[in-house]
Order: C-alpha cells, then structure tokens, then sequence
C-alpha cells in the first residue's frame, strides 16, 4: 500500500481514536473551543495528551495540525516563509499560518522546548485579538471561530531554564492530564492491544512500581503509552518479562543498577 | 626479559630499608628466606606490598611479610592485596591490634573470600534491592545490614552476606525473598496486633511465637503469591533447593485457611492453638527472625507522629474548603467557625484498586471528594499500612494549637559548632582521602561540613568597584563580546529569509546566463553557553593580609563580569585543621542570585586554617553530578601547596590531591588553579596537567587575571 500524501489542513481524523475520558476535559475543551479560548494541556509523557488532541479534532471535526517544538524551531517556521521558485520569491505558509487560515487545530506539542522568542508569536492568536501577524508580508491573518489553538507542555521534566512563562501560560485554559487510574489504564491497555485483563493488570502494576520510583533514581516512571507498547509485544508472542525489559524499563533508564532492580520487579510480578 | 630472582641479601636490604630496622629492630632473615624460593614477580609483589603497608605501620608490615607466602598459596595476587588493605583499613578504624588480627587471622580472610565468591555480598547488592524496595507498594522503606534479617517496620536489616546456597545469583534470589518476606510483614499486617502483648503472659509465650511466625510465613506466602506470583515460584524454588518444602505440606490444612484472601494476622494467632509443637516447622530460609521490641518502639514513634503531622494536614484541608466555599456562596469572609471540628470521611476504593492494597482511599469532607496533597497521600499510605484503615480518631482535623509538630522533626545540630561541645559527625559528608604509599584509599577518612559565612554589611563592595573602575569597565566590553548572542548567517542553503544581496547577485548570474547559485538564505545562528562553575577559594591562614584582600576583590570582580555572560556559578571557600574537620564555606551556590548576601558574605572571607584540598576536591565533584552542564568547570584559587596539620603535607597532600583531580576529571569536570605561590610550577604540572594552571606574580594583579583567565579558558 502506497503511503498517502495530505496537505497539513486536509488532514481529517476519519475513524473515532480510542480514548477513555478521565475527567471532564471532553466538556471542557468543547467550551472552550466553542468560546475562542486556547488550551494548555499539562501531563508526563505518554499520558494521553496527543491521543485526546486526536480525539477532539475528531469530535469537532476539524483539521489537525501538529508542530513538535524543539530549540531550533524559530518564528518562520511557524509562521511562514519565503522561498525562490523560478528566479522569484514566493511566501510560503507556516504550520500555523495554515491553521488559522483553514479553520484547523493547530497542536503544538511539547511547546517549552522553543525558545522564549519563538514562543511568543503565538501570542496575539491566544488572547482575544485571534490574529496571526505576518510581518514578512505585512499582513494580518484573523482567526475564525473554528480555529483552535492548544499547546502541550510536561511540567514534570522541565528545566527551570524551559518553564512556560506567565505571559505565554496566563492565556489559555489548562487541562491537566496524570496516568488513569488502575482500572481505567488497564481497560486502555485491554482495549488498545487486545491481551487479557490480567496480564494488563500486571503491567499496570509494573508501571505503579516503576512510577514509585521516580525520584529514587528514574526521572519518569513508565507512561500508558510504554504498557500499550509492552502489551503488544506479549499479544505477539514476547515474554511478559522480556517485554518489559525492552519497551518500558530500557526505554526510561540506562542505569545498570536501576535497570537490574526493574528486571527484578517484573520477573517478581509476572 | 625476566629478571634474575633476588638473594637472601637482597631481600633482607630490601625489607631492612622499609621496615626501617635499625628503629624497628625486627629480625627480617626468617621472610627473606622464604620469600627467596620465589619467582622474581612473587617476590617483587611480597616486597612492595610490605612496602606500601609500612606507610601504614612497621609492625603491621613485618607480619604481612611473614605471611604472604602463605597468602599466595591460598589465593590470587588481588586477592592477597585485598587482604593487606582491609588490614590497613582496619588499622585505620580500629588500631594496631585488630589491624593484626587481619594479618594473623588469614585462613578466616582465606573461607571469606571463598564464600564472597560465590554468596552475594549486601553491600554489592543494595544498589539493586533498594529501588527493588522502593518499587514494591507502600512505606518507603530502609535497608540496611544486620548480623540476622529482620524489620522494625521502618527498616529492613538483612544480613552482610549470604552463601546459603552455592550459586551467587541462587544467593542473591534469596536477598531478594528476604526483603520480600519482611516487606510484606509490614505490608500485610503482621504487626496490626501487639505480638509482645499477646505472646508475653503465657508461659508458653516462645513456643506459641515460634507457632505463629511459622503460620504467619505462610499467610504472607499466599499474599506474595497473589501480588508477585514470579517472586513466589522463586521462593517456592529456594524452598526447594533447601528441602523445606515438605515443611510446608504438612500443613496443608491450615494453608489453604491462611491462603484465603480475607485472611489476616489474627487468623494465623486464632490457628496457633490447632498446631501441635512437633509439627511446627522450621524457619524458612527467608524469613530471619521477630524484634518485636524494635517494632514497638518504631511503630509508637510513628503512629503518634502521623496522626499528629495528619490532623494538622486535615486542618489545613479543612480551611481551605471552607473558605473556598464561603467565597462561592457569599460575598462574606470564609473563615471557618471556631470551635467547630471538621470530620473527614474516607472513601474506599473499588475492588480492583483495592487490589494494591496500597493505602489508595479518597477523603471527603462535607460529602465532597477532596483533593490530596502528595504529603498527605503519603502520610494516608503509611497509616493504612499501619492499620489496614484509617481509624476515625485520625480523620478528626486538629484544632489551633494541638500539636506542637516542630517536635516530631529530628534535631539538627548546628555543624558549626561542632568544636563548642561533643564532637558531633551529624551533617557530615565522609569522603575518603588517597594514600600514595599505600597506593589505597583511605576509607572514610575525612569528615567535611559545609558552613554558612556570615554577610557583613560594609563598604568593601563599594570600595572595591571604585577602587578597579577602570579595569571593571574593560573587563564588562570584553565579557560583553563573549555573551551568547544571535549571529545572522548570510549566504546559507537553508534559512529563515531571503538574503536580498546574494539574490541579486544570483539574479545578475542567471541573467548572465550562469546557473542559479544555491546558497541565498539567511539564518540566524544561536549561541548557546551552557557553562557552570564553582571556585574554590583558598582560606587557608597563610592568606592572611594583601592575598585576602585581593581575592575577595578578585571574586567582586569575577561575579560582576558573569552577570553579563550568564554562566553559573558557586563560590566556595574552604580550609580546617585535619582529616576530622574539613569546612567548606558557603559564599555562593550555584542557584543563588548574585546580590547583596553574597556581596556582604565576600566581605567576610577571612583566613582560617590549613589547606587539605582533595576532600574538598571530591566534595564539589559530587556537587557538580547534580548540575547539569555541557562545561563544568572547578577553579581554585589558591596561594600555595596543599597542606595540614597532620601528614597531608608534602608528598602525600599533592599526591591526594591530584588523585581527587582526576576523579574528577573521570565525572567530565575540567579543573584549573590560579595560585600566588611563585613555587607552583614544581608541583601544579603533575597535579592540574601542564596547561591547567596559572601563576601570578603579583598580588595587586590578581583581580584582572581571575577574570582575564575566566574568558580565556571559557571561549574556543
């Protein structure tokens, strides 16, 4: 099968992604999406912020289009730019630009990895002025009511140096995201991977243990997202303990030690 | 080519001259004609072993010469050199005798090292066991090493080392079931009741104990199947292995009544009386023993703690709801009325939570779920350890003034007055400290205490920024130069805009009929410092006068510039009087921010006393793991060799300290001193590396050399 090819703002999510609601954050984004207003979804990694940004473009039938941030992401390359083409210069439309301009969900994750003054163009989108300022042209692009802006960042793991300023944090509405509880996160892993109840229970197990350690030498514990990588692995075949080895406790440390006394606790649960 | 093996004589010269004979008087004819029927390696390894130990002690050394031929026979040559240093160690804990001993007592060194070849050895383990611990459910839990296993419920104690069965990883399998066993005696209960109570009036009171501890083991057997069945099977296999499997059958009966889930501690004391003394079976091999007594003085400790740091929890949870509440329903103030008792209830957890078994129940106040803080979440977990539930009489909020909690934290004794009364090691970083004789470590050796400088408000601040204007002003414009700041890169592949110049003249080219150059992007190139830095400053009492002065100016000078870069940094300063008192003095830290503390703690730094550099050396190397940086750098600044009061001087001293520069140079921290000593250049190559270090002639020119150094060693 040919991979498809899709402009950013044609991309629909066709099919309704799997997601188990844990709190109100559906209601909450709805309302707010309904009112203009951006959202801030804060949470560890691999706890279901991008899958639940699929989920709502999905509800709300609109465009997704995701920007991963990184250090070198500058204003441009949100916004746009120009580029030859036949001995002229042509403008070229950013990610966001595009967005704005069709209406879409412009998701941009792990938004504190860019620097501050990157950040800070989409400060005018955010507030109730709805704009996206295009200096390079000299333009203004205003935002229609179907236009979403939601940022992700994980307060966890950040440096001091990358904290969201208040500037950028005090103009959206904040969903906080953690691990579902023990239930909810095994009926995920069951759903999503198809193994049976109980070994997702254990590896929910695993994860609590993994998760008890952070701060006892792991910077994270293992997310959902790692469990539904291990399950998989165990529906094909995989040992339950090897597969814990190689999609969670290899994936969160490379300490010998720490790795060895992961080792130990899975080989003890399963 | 192999040398020719040494004489008789040569030998007995040899040991003559390190075991200093004519002060020493010991008779070295009866070594020497042992070691002669050597090889030429063997007997070159006797005789530089004896060597290194008699920088430790003669006496000492004479008997390891008259014993390593015997050491040799029995074990390889590292195992031998393991041998003289746990002697030297023990020399240097406990003192000649014990030191001896070692020596003496070899055919004991000789099984220990046999059975640590194949046991597992706790001290190698623990960096495994633990976060083991810590992953399993509950009360984050101790552990530390005892003669037998047991717990007190805050601490696991398991043995130093265990060779039960022949395999080191069969032994280690059984550290791992021990800890198991015991953590789940807290976990499940074994401590609910007040065993010594119960078991204390009778006069059967060990029998009827030792009845119970055997059906106990086998009720946290059935809990640890149900959480952890692979650590059950391997239980169940080291059961095996030692044959007390048929311990278990036989009863059969009363394990299926203890394997039941609803199963608590009081079935196993209910089943006490339905078993016979002769079938009692023996000890598992995981299960170590009771210290009830421990228990009960740990366990009253804490329950009073925990409902006192609860309550006041609950208070705070209490106010901060009815505030809130107050603020939703009324314009009026929220404060809650006084005298009332706020009362919490719980909320259990569904069935397939309550299978942590981890203390995971929500609190309501005012049939309203709350929500928890970590700390009371924690504080939650430990007393439904304790309890299996949180008693009502904890679920009451305290009222003003119940509790005095300042009374619950452990005391701290102030470091800096460590001398004013008993000495004292709390607060105390140990480090071990490089002997070059020996070519060992001296084992916790040096006891380092950071303490706190007291700011001194005067004008040195002010004085000293008008005093070096001039050079202050020079020194901004060339750190000014080095900031990190954007470049705009013209001519690239790739890039944010267009650069007009290069497109005209690709335009032009085109024109001209040559092909389309591709280089027509700007780019802003990012310039990232990611520096961080300590000083270590020199407060010895040799800097007494003008080289005081000029570091405290030098150190204005050097925070001043670094504001404008950016960088970060700690000052230091350190001195002390032998191995026991170490003191690193706290001007800076890293996180601070440069303002008027530290400007005022500068003006303190004054002359102290001796100069022991490599535990000061270690100390900041363990700061530096905690700061993440891509150039960690450590400068000294310092007036001359190191030094103390005792044997650091000379050899030893700069030996010491160049080992504690290349741990840290193995943890990727670049070392670099600046010294006034005019004599450096003898003993600064062998310990900083040729290119490491700087001298300064002059005194008055200190202050512009730190900085000027600073941007040098700081820029490609």
């Amino acid at each position: 099968m040919q991979p498809k090819t899709l402009k950013p703002e044609e991309y629909f999510v066709k099919d309704e992604p799997y997601y188990q609601p844990v709190d109100e954050e559906i209601a909450v984004f709805e309302a707010a999406y309904a009112q203009c207003l951006p959202v801030l979804l804060k949470g560890p990694t691999g706890c279901g912020k991008t899958r639940f940004i699929k989920y709502m473009a999905w509800k709300l039938k609109r465009p997704l289009i995701t920007v991963s941030c990184h250090d070198d992401l500058t204003a441009s390359d949100l916004v746009g730019r120009f580029l030859i083409s036949g001995g002229e210069t042509i403008w070229i439309d950013g990610p966001l630009a595009r967005a704005v301009r069709h209406g879409a969900i412009c998701y941009l994750d792990e938004v504190v990895e860019t620097r501050k003054d990157t950040t800070v163009v989409i400060h005018p989108l955010a507030d109730d002025r709805r704009v996206l300022p295009m200096e390079k042209v000299g333009e203004i692009l205003e935002a229609t009511s179907k236009f979403c802006l939601a940022i992700s960042y994980n307060p966890g793991y950040q440096s001091v140096m990358k904290d969201l300023k208040q500037s950028t944090r005090q103009r959206f509405v904040a969903l906080d995201f953690d691990y579902p509880n023990a239930t909810l996160e095994t009926e995920i892993i069951v759903s999503e991977t198809g193994i049976d109840k109980n070994t997702a229970s254990q590896l929910v197990k695993f994860a609590h243990m993994t998760r008890d350690l952070k701060g006892s030498g792991l910077d994270e514990g293992a997310s959902t997202r790692l469990l539904v990588h291990a399950a998989k692995l165990i529906r094909d075949g995989i040992k339950p303990v090897t597969a814990c080895k190689t999609a969670i406790a290899q994936t969160i440390t490379d300490d010998a030690d720490m790795l060895t006394a992961m080792h130990e606790l899975s080989s003890s649960l399963f | 080519m192999a040398h020719e093996p040494l004489s008789t004589e040569d030998i007995i010269a040899c040991l003559d001259e390190c075991l200093e004979v004519e002060f020493s008087f010991v008779e070295n004819e009866t070594p020497a004609q042992a070691i002669v029927k050597l090889p030429r390696r063997e007997q070159d390894f006797i005789l530089n072993l004896t060597r290194r130990v008699a920088g430790t002690n003669i006496k000492l050394a004479y008997q390891l010469a008259c014993h390593a031929i015997r050491a040799l026979e029995a074990m390889e040559q590292h195992m031998v050199e393991a041998w003289a240093m746990t002697a030297t160690d023990h020399y240097d804990r406990k003192g000649l005798l014990p030191a001896m001993s070692v020596i003496r007592d070899l055919d004991s060194f000789i099984d220990n090292a046999r059975k640590r070849a194949c046991g597992a050895v706790f001290e190698e383990q623990v960096s495994v066991l633990l976060p083991f611990l810590h992953g399993l459910s509950g009360r984050k839990l101790k552990l530390n090493s005892a003669d037998r296993a047991y717990t007190d419920t805050e601490t696991i104690y398991l043995p130093p080392i265990l060779t039960t069965l022949p395999e080191m990883q069969e032994n280690f399998l059984l550290y791992k079931a021990t800890l198991a066993h015991h953590w789940a005696q807290i976990q499940y209960g074994t401590f609910r009741v007040d065993l010594i109570d119960i078991y204390s009036n009778d006069a059967n009171s060990e029998i009827q104990l030792k009845k119970f501890y055997a059906l106990e083991a086998l009720r946290l057997d059935a809990c640890i199947q149900r959480e952890l069945p692979g650590l059950y099977r391997d239980m169940q296999m080291l059961k095996q292995k030692l044959n007390q499997l048929d311990n278990q059958h036989r009863w059969q009966d009363l394990q299926t009544i203890l394997s039941e889930q609803h199963s608590s501690v009081h079935t196993s004391i209910e089943l006490v009386d339905k078993v016979k003394l002769e079938d009692c079976p023996e000890l598992f091999c995981y299960q170590g023993e009771l210290q009830l007594h421990a228990v009960r003085e740990i366990m009253n400790k804490r329950i009073e703690r925990e409902k006192a740091c609860f309550r006041v929890a609950l208070s705070e949870v209490a106010k901060e709801t009815l505030q809130q509440t107050a603020c939703d329903e009324t314009e009026n103030t929220g404060e809650p009325t006084k005298g009332e008792t706020a009362m919490f209830e719980i909320r259990e957890p569904d069935a397939a939570q309550s299978a942590f078994n981890d203390g995971t129940v929500e609190l309501q106040f005012e049939g309203e779920l709350v929500p928890t803080s970590e700390h009371i979440r924690k504080l939650m977990s430990s007393i439904f350890v304790d309890f299996g539930e949180i008693p009502s009489e904890h679920l009451t909020a305290a009222g003003p003034d119940e509790y005095d909690l300042s009374k619950y934290e452990d005391s701290k004794l102030d470091p800096g007055e460590v001398w004013k009364d008993t000495y004292h090691k709390e607060g105390v970083e140990i480090y071990n400290e490089w002997n070059v004789q020996r070519q060992h470590y001296h084992k916790n050796w040096c006891v380092l205490r950071e303490i706190d400088v007291q700011p001194v408000y005067d004008s040195f601040y002010q004085d000293t920024l008008t005093k070096h204007k001039g050079l202050l002003k020079s020194l901004r414009h060339s750190f000014e130069i080095l900031r990190g700041e954007d470049k705009l890169l013209k001519k690239q592949p790739h890039g944010d805009d267009i650069d007009i110049d290069a497109f005209v003249e690709a335009c032009g080219d085109v024109l001209s009929g040559m092909e389309m150059p591709e280089n027509l992007f700007t780019k802003i190139h990012k310039e990232k410092r990611n520096v961080a830095v300590i000083f270590m400053v020199d407060m010895s009492g040799s800097t007494c006068g003008w080289i005081n002065q000029a570091e405290k100016e030098s150190l204005i000078l050097l925070a001043e510039v670094l504001e404008i870069l950016g960088d970060r940094y700690a000052i230091y300063g350190f001195s002390g009087m032998t191995r026991k008192r170490c003191e690193l003095f706290k001007i800076k830290t890293i996180d601070e921010d440069y303002d008027d503390n530290v400007r005022a703690r500068i003006s303190n730094i004054k002359p102290q006393d001796y100069t022991r550099m490599g535990v000061f050396i270690r100390h900041i190397t363990r700061m530096f793991n905690d700061i993440e940086a891509d150039t960690k750098l450590l400068i000294t600044l310092s007036d001359g060799k190191p030094d103390d009061y005792d044997t650091y001087r000379g050899e030893y001293g700069v030996e010491d300290t160049r080992q504690s520069l290349y741990e840290a140079k193995q943890q990727g921290i670049h070392s670099f001193c600046i010294t006034l000593d005019e004599k450096a250049r003898d003993y600064l190559p062998h310990m900083y590396g040729a290119a490491n270090y700087a001298v300064i002639d002059d005194v008055a020119q200190l202050p512009l050399k730190v900085s000027d150094i600073y941007r040098r060693l700081t820029t490609g």
